[in-house]
């Protein structure tokens, strides 16, 4: 990872008072990358999801546990143009995330749960999650005028 | 997150203000299923007009209303929802659900 690329680094502990600490900055940074109004939600949204994903499943609601948040410019090229992108990785030291619960649920069931990652999958262009060394990452990437969807696992 | 409580006759109306999210949404689960179950009030209405954010925890909230008012033949009403509280709803395809009106004197007077 360039230095220079990184917009956002934040070390946050599992506690779901602090989620809206995380709000206000993604808020603010999806605006200056310029992103339209309700992209800034969308994407604010992803990541308030994924963080609280990460406090409920990852940490089983333990309040003290690490969390890394790190936002970086990235870019790709379409049609021979390049397009300008943002990058989040978000990182815990939690327990395995279970490959058939990533998946979600039909939304046609009337039922309580399972929506955050509905709201993840629609509101980026690219999540993947990786395990290495004891430690769960999931990368979210949206563009600022996406094309075409290139979305992940 | 703040959570009002006004009884008018055999309603209940819960004025929500502020977000609702992991950090809250235990606490508009339980004054829910408070006023639904244990109070066995017939119409419970939410009052979301000062609710800037919803996040997934918190419509799985509202949906455990839905459930109890179900579950005790009570009425389970929404109003005043900011276009965000919409977007939400939208997206989990629940926006049709819900019974939702625009204000309190729609909400009372249904």
């Amino acid at each position: 990872m360039k230095h220079r690329d990184i917009l956002l680094k934040l070390e946050l502990r599992s506690n779901p008072d602090l989620l809206c600490a995380v709000r206000g900055a993604m808020e603010r940074l999806t605006e200056k990358m310029g992103f339209p109004e309700p992209e800034c939600r969308s994407v604010t949204r992803a990541v308030d999801e994924a963080m609280a994903n990460i406090i409920r499943h990852a940490y089983g609601d333990q309040r003290d546990q690490p969390i890394e948040l790190t936002c970086r410019r990235t870019q790709r090229v379409v049609n021979g143009e390049p397009e300008e992108g943002l990058e989040i990785l978000l990182t815990d030291q939690g327990a395995p995330a279970d490959p058939a619960k990533m998946r979600g649920r039909p939304l046609d069931e009337i039922r309580p749960g399972g929506l955050g990652l509905h709201y993840i999958r629609e509101s980026m262009d690219v999540m993947e999650f990786t395990r290495s060394d004891a430690t769960n990452q999931l990368r979210l990437v949206k563009y600022v005028q996406p094309r075409a969807s290139t979305r992940g696992s | 997150m703040q959570i009002a409580v006004r009884r008018i006759d055999k309603t209940t109306i819960l004025d929500v203000s502020g977000d609702i999210d992991l950090a809250s949404s235990p606490e508009v689960r339980k004054a829910l299923l408070r006023e639904l179950r244990v109070n066995r009030i017939p119409r419970v209405v939410l009052n979301l007009k000062e609710v800037r954010y919803i996040d997934s925890s918190g419509v799985a909230s509202l949906v455990e209303g839905l459930k109890a008012s179900r579950d005790t033949g009570s009425r389970f009403i929404l109003f005043g929802l900011s276009s965000i509280a919409r977007e939400v709803l939208q997206l989990s395809r629940l926006l049709k659900v819900f019974e939702i009106y625009d204000n309190e004197e729609q909400a009372l007077g249904s």
